[in-house]
């Protein structure tokens, strides 16, 4: 599934917080279908850079590219299409308490599409069993585990039939059986449906069974140190950013 | 030697040997400090052995207690303190405790702001916020003005379940407030009035000030504690939860979907309640009147002949702005919170204390208004 084609193109961005910037001149792309995974370390700016690429915060400087589309600079009916083009699963999975996992998922169908109820509610429910939730359709989030309410975020991410996919930080708080299944999704639903996936991840495992590629972020040099396939960055000890990384070595001298 | 036995203490030729026995803990090391400062002479020409072959525990606090105890030797003029007999154990313990007491945190201490800047920053902070505060009541006015001209996109079915949650269940505690206000009104004006044998015209008095002031204010009041709060501490909770986040990235605009349905519920309901209010208000009254011995129907068209349609109006038109304002402090305080445990809490005594004061303030300039108009 995967392809030269770009889903996503971040050009010079400046990313960070009322004009103050944590990341500068970050640059990179994403191809279609790809999973592609940001890492660093804690406080590095990976949530940060999530929320310039979702539109929940404008750039200090550069752009974002969606399919084609600069959604840094749209707003109003032209940036919610580039929104309904993308799904964000986030790390807390942000269900809406107050409804059902189904009435989560049929949101944003009856927001944006005139289909009949009857069949958004088989829509939701092919959404649940891609997921493995198909028995907990009317149940409140509430009442659902950590990973569940992970994998509920998912199914209402695609609601739409989303292009690409955000997931933050999904194995976060999971055990590793848990958090092997949301892998096992992430790289079923990128081979069946050739949906593209940016992950932001620490899991070590994670990221070397779903990553086709990764940039790495790093605090200190307020950008990316380093990109390259999860095996690339292993073994490349010139880079010792993200060799450490791999590797689990503590360097003190950066401490 | 010292009576204290979890030290010893003893000297040779030129050398102070300070001997530590059994656990040197949190508990220890308080004790310890205590007993052995005053201990320890002046002395510059001597050596201080720190003899820790009897410690049978160290934790970090012991740690920092003998590096303390180092500097402290040193400022006692002793040219040389060792450490002797250190078990292997406790050797990383000790040398980063070493480290920590070696380095300057102060550096990292935030600047404490003096009297002027601190005041200058509440300052500025409180104009930021109003201008906040003005931005999204310009956001909530406009998504209501798109909302009527599509009205489909109300979400009547949220609207509704507020509007029962505002409104029926704030029944009890209105209908107990208003007829305990126009009771207690009653029976204060009963008292003056007795003396000229006009008690017959506490009704006037009842009727005017509920249908005029108190209904409104009363009814305005309840719902700002009650339903202010809990859309602060709704939308609050959701901001937390990273629910704003996800409907703003689904395209959906959270103050049509979250703050409309509340004002509209709130705007509406406000005057419903309100005439209630004035009735059971009433009604307080009636029973202090009858207990004077007069007939209920001489209380009914003594308001009926003195209350007049402007002042219900009046009264009405007061309850419809009040609705807004309690629905737009609750929503915009719950809008604007921040991280944090207690971030919810702070949004909705917030959300009450703005939508008092609102409701204060506007009823001035009502007041003010009506005057002029002669109403």
């Amino acid at each position: 599934m995967k392809q030269t084609e770009t889903t996503i193109r971040i050009e010079n961005l400046s990313a960070g917080y009322d004009n103050v910037p944590i990341m500068e001149n970050i640059n990179f792309e994403v191809l279609k279908g790809e999973v592609f995974v940001i890492i660093g370390g804690s406080g590095c700016g990976k949530s940060t850079l999530l929320k310039h690429m979702i539109g929940l915060l404008p750039p200090i400087s550069g752009k974002v590219m969606i399919l084609g589309k600069n959604l840094s600079h749209s707003s109003g009916k032209e940036k919610n299409r580039i929104l309904q083009k993308i799904g964000v699963a986030f790390q807390g999975g942000a269900l809406f308490g107050s409804m059902t996992v189904m009435e989560n998922i049929k949101l944003p169908l009856k927001e944006f599409t005139r289909l009949p109820d009857s069949v958004m509610d088989d829509i939701v429910h092919l959404k649940l069993k891609l997921v493995g939730l198909e028995n907990y359709a009317f149940f409140m989030p509430s009442e659902l585990s950590g990973g569940m309410k992970k994998r509920a975020a998912i199914a209402r991410a695609m609601a739409l039939d989303p292009s690409i996919i955000f997931l933050d930080e999904p194995s976060a708080g999971l055990d590793p059986v848990t958090s092997a299944e949301l892998d096992h999704l992430v790289t079923d639903l990128s081979a069946s449906l050739g949906i593209t996936f940016v992950i932001i991840t620490h899991e070590l495992a994670s990221i070397e069974a779903i990553s086709d590629r990764i940039i790495m972020l790093e605090k200190t040099k307020k950008g990316i140190v380093a990109t390259g396939t999860p095996q690339q960055l292993k073994t490349n000890k010139s880079n010792p950013y993200a060799y450490n990384f791999f590797n689990r070595i503590v360097d003190k001298g950066e401490k | 030697m010292n009576p204290l036995p979890n030290f010893t203490i003893s000297k040779e030729n030129h050398t102070t040997i300070i001997c530590l026995i059994d656990r040197l803990d949190a508990k220890e090391a308080a004790d310890l400090w205590k007993g052995i400062t005053p201990k320890i002479s002046p002395s510059p020409t001597r050596e201080l052995i720190l003899d820790l072959e009897k410690v049978t525990y160290l934790d970090t606090a012991g740690a920092t207690f003998i590096c303390h105890l180092k500097t402290f030797g040193k400022t006692r003029g002793y040219k040389d303190i060792l450490i002797a007999n250190l078990k292997p154990e406790y050797s990383t313990l000790l040398d980063l405790a070493k480290d920590i007491s070696q380095k300057d945190f102060s550096g990292q201490i935030p600047k404490k702001l003096s009297f002027v800047e601190d005041k200058g920053k509440s300052v500025s902070d409180a104009l930021l916020e109003t201008k906040e505060f003005i931005t999204y009541t310009g956001e909530i006015f406009w998504a209501l003005v798109q909302s009527f001209l599509h009205p489909t996109k109300i979400r009547w079915a949220d609207t509704f379940i507020i509007a029962e949650r505002a409104g029926v269940d704030a029944l009890p505690i209105v209908a107990l407030i208003s007829f305990i206000v126009g009771l207690v009104m009653a029976f204060q004006a009963a008292i003056p009035m007795q003396m000229f044998g006009a008690e017959l015209y506490v009704s006037n008095l009842i009727g005017i000030a509920m249908v005029r002031e108190l209904g409104p204010l009363m009814t305005a009041i309840v719902l700002a504690g009650r339903s202010a709060s809990a859309f602060a501490a709704e939308i609050g909770t959701m901001r937390i939860n990273e629910e704003i986040d996800a409907l703003t990235v689904m395209g959906i605009d959270p103050v049509r979907f979250l703050i409309v349905p509340r004002v509209i519920a709130s705007t509406f309901i406000t005057p419903l309640l309100t005439i209630f209010s004035n009735l059971v208000g009433i009604l307080g009254g009636a029973l202090v009147i009858t207990s004077m011995g007069y007939p209920i129907i001489s209380y009914y068209n003594q308001i009926a002949s003195f209350v007049e349609w402007n002042d219900f109006a009046g009264g009405m038109l007061k309850c419809f702005v009040f609705g807004i304002l309690i629905a737009t402090a609750g929503c915009i305080r719950g809008y604007q919170t921040q991280s944090g445990a207690s971030a919810v809490g702070i949004s909705t005594t917030r959300a009450v204390v703005t939508g008092i004061v609102l409701i204060a303030v506007f009823d001035g300039i009502f007041s003010i208004i009506y005057y002029y108009l002669g109403i």
